[in-house]
């Protein structure tokens, strides 16, 4: 862990959009302005977001501040009523969340969603669902395409389950595993989608302090080899603090804070926001 | 290693539907020649063999999309129909009995995809159980379609009267001399020339059993699987919802419009009413029964609960009421964990030394 934390930390000014060093090239992921409205309840206001194409960014915030919301419009599961939402450089307006997914957003969810019924292997392999592709004539047929394509989509799942040392499990049912393998899988299979952009929902849920510790290592271990962005929501500080070179707070759907573990720490906001104001007098 | 032998075990489970077929069919065959089925038996084959495709069919929508399907007979009925017709326009054309039964079946089959191609591309799109309301009323609708269709055959090609007001008959075809009626509207079909053979339904049952298993088995398939299991996780890795929704529901019936059709050429006369309401429902106990997505399972339970009415039959009245309660114990046993936990105790005590292989 401690390794990772020399190298890797980039300090940034609290005022720059996340994460400053990428500015110049084309950030991954871009909101500008993004909101949305349920029935003139304001979920998400005045979102402005960035985060470069190797950022590990965090998002942070009190229950219900709509940080899944933010979730749910970048994957177009919602889709934003005010803002636009770039990522890579491409607007994504009217765009559907499989197109989205074929654009480069992978996530993962906070109630896990796992294909329970079937093998760990197959989730993996729906994961690659477009990125080994063969019609279903041929599937059917079982032309040449269909066993190369499933060949090299089973070597590619057992080396995507190696991330996480699961290759034993890769026979198992999914819904079988143990709460923290189904948290592992749900990770390789968004993985498996060939991400620019990773979205973990709560990755450290449920999980001791031994496997958090594990997962704060295999997240950065990602993003070194993927060479990709992750944005996590966690409620578990020590991993936000650990591993999140920029962090965005949410409060009541509205950014209240961005900035380093340190400045995040320190923002008396922030501390408002999570201790409210009566415990901070008392 | 622990993965080769989930590769074997799937693959496995498959042979092993193959070979329980082709075994069936070899032993079957065998009794027939040496005599040992009598005629009320020997009449049972094709339809068995059509209900069997049948029931698979249905396994794919019910059990592996997780959709509910209550027209499934309409598609049975647009391949009958429509294979009756091509079969009886070809009978000059094509004398040989074989060729023209497949011609038959393929357009039974294709007729019927076309049906489940329009009835999905409105319905597939929706979530909830549309696909169960729509499904309904399309075989309710085919069935009095067909019910007011008048089709001949001449030497001018084919005749069609849609007779909607009820106020017309054969005449009204003006077949010439040597033509004939083909459909005879509320009549149904009528002086079909019977070709489907106990093959045929052998040779189909194959057809449908390699298809649906290696779909299973296969990315679309897959893709399938996991809309079923989480539409929305479904989504966020990309796979397309309503494409391989659409992909299943269309072999689906594809298949079905050929068992249809294979059945409407086993007898030289048929209706409509006949694809009711109630022969989806017949179809959907034995998905049900047989297991939702288990192929074998379907292919018992078509099997031993077609023909067991027949069989009964010599109980006479008591024969319903055996076949309702045979039903109704194996719905409870398979599908009450509480009752399956008694019967689990009560059994493996008998014999405690096998217990461990009684689940």
């Amino acid at each position: 862990m401690k390794e990772f934390q020399k190298g890797k930390m980039v300090p940034m000014p609290s005022t720059a959009l996340i994460p400053e060093r990428d500015l110049g090239k084309i950030p991954v992921l871009e909101c500008i302005h993004v909101g949305i409205e349920f029935g003139g309840l304001k979920a998400v206001e005045d979102f402005n977001f960035t985060i470069g194409k190797t950022e590990i960014a965090g998002l942070i915030g009190p229950n219900g501040a709509g940080k899944t919301t933010v979730f749910n419009l970048l994957t177009r599961v919602y889709t934003p009523t005010h803002g636009t939402i770039m990522i890579d450089g491409q607007d994504t307006k009217g765009k559907t969340t499989v197109q989205l997914s074929k654009m480069g957003v992978a996530r993962t969810f906070q109630n896990i969603r796992l294909f329970s019924d079937m093998t760990v292997e197959d989730n993996v392999r729906v994961g690659l669902h477009n990125r080994m592709k063969y019609t279903t004539a041929s599937g059917i047929l079982r032309l040449p395409s269909y066993w190369k394509k499933e060949k090299e989509s089973h070597e590619r799942a057992m080396e995507l389950l190696s991330i996480f040392d699961m290759q034993d499990m890769a026979g198992l049912k999914a819904g079988n595993l143990p709460y923290g393998a189904q948290r592992r899988l749900e990770i390789v299979r968004a993985l498996a989608t060939e991400p620019k952009l990773l979205l973990l929902d709560e990755p450290a849920a449920g999980m001791n302090p031994n496997e958090t510790g594990e997962l704060m290592e295999n997240i950065v271990k990602i993003r070194d080899e993927f060479q990709i962005a992750v944005l996590l929501i966690e409620h578990d500080m020590k991993l936000v603090m650990g591993i999140c070179e920029g962090i965005c707070v949410l409060n009541f759907g509205k950014i209240i804070a961005k900035g380093t573990a340190e400045e995040i720490q320190s923002n008396p906001e922030v501390i408002k926001a999570y201790l409210g104001n009566n415990s901070m007098e008392g | 290693m622990k993965k080769g032998l989930k590769i074997n075990k799937t693959a496995t489970k498959d042979y092993i539907t193959y070979l329980v077929v082709i075994a069936a069919f070899i032993i079957i065959t065998f009794m027939n020649r040496g005599g040992m089925l009598n005629k009320r038996m020997q009449g049972l084959l094709v339809p068995v063999c059509c209900y069997i495709v049948m029931a698979i069919s249905l396994n794919l929508t019910v059990g592996i999309m997780g959709e509910l399907s209550l027209g499934h007979a309409g598609f049975m009925s647009l391949g009958a129909f429509t294979g009756v017709v091509v079969s009886q326009s070809l009978i000059t054309a094509i004398p040989n009995d074989v060729i023209r039964l497949v011609i038959s079946l393929a357009a039974g089959a294709v007729v019927a995809a076309v049906g489940g191609f329009l009835i999905g591309l409105p319905v597939l799109r929706l979530r909830g159980d549309y696909l169960a309301i729509v499904t309904l009323a399309f075989g309710e609708i085919i069935m009095d379609v067909i019910n007011c269709l008048i089709v001949g055959h001449d030497s001018e090609g084919l005749h069609v009267i849609f007779n909607f007001r009820g106020d017309k008959t054969v005449a009204d075809l003006n077949l010439a001399e040597g033509g004939s009626a083909i459909i005879k509207g509320a009549q149904g079909a009528v002086g079909t020339k019977t070709i489907a053979t106990f093959t045929a339904g052998f040779i189909i049952i194959m057809i449908t059993l390699f298809v649906v298993l290696n779909f299973v088995r296969s990315r679309s398939g897959r893709a399938v699987l996991a809309i079923r299991d989480n539409r929305i996780a479904a989504e966020s890795v990309g796979v397309d919802v309503m494409k391989h929704k659409m992909i299943a529901f269309v072999i689906s019936t594809t298949l079905a419009g050929m068992a249809g059709a294979l059945y409407g050429l086993n007898f030289n006369m048929i209706s409509a009413d006949k694809f009711n309401f109630n022969t989806s429902i017949l179809v959907l106990v034995f998905v049900v029964l047989g297991g939702l997505g288990n192929i074998l399972g379907s292919i018992i339970a078509a099997t031993v609960l077609y023909i067991l009415p027949e069989v009964l039959r010599g109980l006479q009245d008591y024969r319903m009421l055996i076949y309702a309660v045979v039903l109704i114990v194996v719905m409870i046993t398979t599908n009450n964990p509480k009752v399956r936990g008694l019967f689990l105790k009560i059994i493996p005590k008998r014999n405690k030394t096998e217990g461990g292989e009684a689940q």
